[in-house]
C-alpha cells in the first residue's frame, strides 16, 4: 500500500511537471507570437517594429545586447507586465459574475487542447518507441475539436456580459462564425482519416501521433488531400479568430468587439488565449497536414533513432509550427476582413459542400481500392 | 466631345472566383515588402530635417558681432494674436559702446508657450530682424511657468543668425561722417 501511494505521487509528481513544463511552452510561444505579430507587420508596413525594451544588464553585452534589443526579445515580458500592472477597470453595467468568468473560459479551452497534441518521438536507448504528449488519446482529434469549439463560450460570455451593444454584436458574430465553420473543419478532417486508415493500413483511429506517424518516409497529407488541408486551414482561421475572419473582433466596426469593455489582465487573457488558439491550431495542423515530428515528404527521417533524434524532432516540429504561424500572421497583413454576411455564405454554401464533395470523392476511392486490393492473408 | 467607351467586364474565371490565385498575389507583395528599405526615423536619436522657413518655437537673435538686435518697439507685442509676448522695455546701459545709437533694449522679454500659436505674425512685424521662428519643435516642462521663455532662455534658443545690415556699424560711418540724427 506504501509502495503503491510513493508510486502514484512520483507519476502524478512526473505529470504535474510534464504539464507545467508543456503550458510554460504554449505560453512562452504565444506571447512571443505577439511578438512575432508586432514584428512581421511592422516589416510589412516598412517600420521597425518593437526594439527598445531591454533588461539592465543584457544591454551591456557587446553585441548580443544590441542585438536582443533590435529583435525586441524582451518585449512579451514588458506587455506582460503591463497588463498586470495596469489598473483594473471594472464597468458598472456589466455583470459582475460572468464578467469575470468570460476571460477563464476563454483561456481554458485553448490551455486544454495541448493535453493531447503529439510533439515528438522518443526513442528509448533500449529502442522502443513512445510519443511525446501529455495525453496520447486514441480520440485525439475529437477530443480537439470537442474542447477547442468551447473557447466560444469564452467569447460569447464576454460579448453578454460586457452589457454594451459593440461586444454583443462581437459575441454573436463570433457564435455565428465557430458554428459555420465548426462543421466544415470537422467534416475536411473525415475523408483524411478514412485516407490514413484505409484497409490494410497499419495506422488506423483517430489518434493525432498515428496520424503523424502515417507520414513518415510517405507523402504528407497536404500532398495527398489538398483540398481537405485547404479548408481545415480556412476553417482553422476562422476558428482562431484570426483575419480574414475576426468577426468578433472586428476593430474597424465594432471598436475591439466582445473585449470593448475590457481591461487590463482580463483583456491580457483574452489576448493570451487567442494567440494560444493560434499556436495550438498551427501544431494541430502541422500534426495532421505537414508529417509532425517527421522530415520531408517522401524520405525517411535523417537524424537517428536516439536522443539526438528525438530533440531533432521535436525541434523540426517546432520550425514548422513556427512557420505555419507566421503564415497566419502574413496572411492578417495581407487581406482585408470578410463582410459579416460574406463570411457566413463562405462558410455554409462553400466550404460546406465542398467539403462533403470531397468526403464523398474519397469515400468512393476509398470503397474502389477496398473492392479492388486483394485481402491480406 | 469625348466619346465615351463602354468597356464590357469579362466574366470572371473559376480560379478568379476561388480568389485564392488573388491572394496569393497578395501574399507576395507583402512578403517581398519585408525587405525593403525600412521608413522609420528613430526619433530621439535620429531627428527628421526641419524644412526651411520652418515655424518653431519664437526666438529671439543676436547679430554675428554678439549685439542684441530688439530695440524693445513692442511691435510683435501688439500683433501677437494671443497675446503671448510682454516686453518690459529698458535702456541700453551708457557704457556698451557698441551698441551706441541705440537708446532702448528690452529688460524682459517673455514669451508664453502655452499661449503662442506659432503663427510668425512676430518675426514677419519686426522691423529689426530680431524675432525668428526657427527649427526647434519639441517643447514640454513640468509646470506652467517652465514653458513662459524669458529673455535669457530667447536667447539661447536664438542664437546668432547671419545679419545683411549691421546696423550699428552703419550708424556709426554716418556719425563719422558728419550726418548725426
Amino acid at each position: 500500500m506504501d509502495w503503491m501511494s510513493q508510486n502514484l505521487l512520483l507519476m502524478l509528481g512526473i505529470k504535474v511537471t510534464f504539464a507545467l513544463i508543456m503550458v510554460g511552452a504554449v505560453m512562452t510561444m504565444a506571447g512571443y507570437s505577439v511578438l512575432a505579430e508586432r514584428k512581421v507587420s511592422a516589416w510589412m508596413q516598412g517600420r521597425v517594429g518593437p526594439n527598445r525594451t531591454i533588461l539592465p544588464f543584457i544591454e551591456h553585452l557587446p553585441i548580443f545586447g544590441p542585438a536582443l534589443r533590435k529583435l525586441g526579445i524582451f518585449q512579451p515580458l514588458a506587455d506582460g507586465l503591463k497588463f498586470l500592472f495596469k489598473e483594473e477597470i471594472v464597468p458598472g453595467h456589466v455583470n459582475k459574475f460572468y464578467y469575470y468568468l468570460a476571460p477563464i473560459v476563454a483561456l481554458v479551452p485553448a490551455l486544454t487542447t495541448m493535453t493531447v497534441l503529439p510533439f515528438g518521438q522518443m526513442h528509448w536507448p533500449d529502442g522502443s518507441v513512445s510519443t511525446l504528449a501529455l495525453a496520447d488519446l486514441e480520440v485525439g482529434i475529437l477530443f480537439v475539436f470537442a474542447v477547442s469549439s468551447l473557447g466560444v463560450y469564452g467569447i460569447a460570455l464576454a460579448g453578454w456580459s460586457s452589457n454594451s451593444k459593440y461586444s454583443f454584436l462581437g459575441g454573436i458574430r463570433s457564435s455565428a462564425q465557430m458554428i459555420s465553420y465548426e462543421l466544415a473543419m470537422g467534416m475536411s478532417l473525415l475523408p483524411v482519416f478514412l485516407w490514413v486508415s484505409v484497409p490494410g493500413s497499419q495506422f488506423s483511429g483517430l489518434s493525432l501521433s498515428a496520424i503523424a506517424n502515417s507520414q513518415h518516409d510517405a507523402p504528407w497529407l497536404l500532398l495527398v488531400q489538398p483540398i481537405s488541408a485547404l479548408i481545415f486551414l480556412i476553417a482553422l482561421f476562422a476558428e482562431t479568430n484570426r483575419l480574414p475572419f475576426d468577426m468578433p473582433e472586428s476593430e474597424t466596426d465594432l471598436v475591439g468587439g466582445f473585449h470593448t469593455e475590457y481591461g487590463s489582465f482580463k483583456f491580457g487573457i483574452f489576448f493570451v488565449a487567442e494567440y494560444a488558439h493560434i499556436v495550438i491550431g498551427s501544431a494541430i495542423f502541422t500534426v495532421i497536414f505537414l508529417g509532425g515530428w517527421h522530415f520531408l515528404p517522401f524520405l525517411p527521417d535523417p537524424w537517428p533513432a536516439s536522443l539526438l533524434g528525438t530533440f531533432l524532432g521535436v525541434l523540426w516540429f517546432l520550425f514548422k509550427t513556427a512557420s505555419l504561424i507566421f503564415f497566419f500572421i502574413w496572411v492578417r497583413w495581407t487581406l482585408p476582413r470578410f463582410r459579416y454576411d460574406q463570411v457566413m455564405s463562405i462558410g455554409w454554401s462553400k466550404l460546406l459542400p465542398l467539403a462533403l464533395a470531397n468526403l464523398l470523392l474519397y469515400l468512393v476511392i476509398v470503397t474502389a481500392i477496398d473492392r479492388f486490393t486483394p485481402p491480406v492473408p | 466631345m469625348a466619346k465615351t467607351v463602354v468597356l464590357e467586364r469579362k466574366p470572371l474565371s473559376f480560379s478568379e472566383r476561388t480568389y485564392l490565385p488573388q491572394i496569393v498575389t497578395g501574399l507576395k507583395t507583402t512578403f517581398a515588402n519585408m525587405f525593403k528599405t525600412k521608413v522609420t526615423l528613430q526619433y530621439p536619436e535620429e531627428k527628421p530635417v526641419i524644412p526651411k522657413n520652418y515655424r518653431g518655437v519664437p526666438t529671439l537673435v543676436k547679430d554675428p558681432n554678439g549685439r542684441e538686435k530688439c530695440v524693445s518697439c513692442q511691435l510683435c507685442e501688439f500683433v501677437c494674436p494671443p497675446k503671448a509676448i510682454r516686453i518690459t522695455p529698458g535702456a541700453v546701459p551708457e557704457d556698451q559702446f557698441e551698441r551706441e545709437h541705440v537708446e532702448k533694449a528690452p529688460q524682459e522679454f517673455e514669451i508664453n508657450m502655452l499661449r503662442c500659436i506659432y503663427c510668425g505674425y512676430c518675426q514677419e512685424v519686426c522691423p529689426e530682424e530680431a524675432i525668428f521662428l526657427q527649427d526647434a519643435y519639441t517643447l514640454s516642462g513640468y509646470s506652467r511657468d517652465e514653458l513662459v521663455n524669458d529673455k535669457k532662455k530667447l536667447y539661447e534658443l536664438g542664437g546668432t543668425l547671419p545679419d545683411r545690415h549691421y546696423k550699428w556699424d552703419k550708424k556709426k560711418q554716418a556719425e563719422l561722417e558728419g550726418n548725426n540724427h
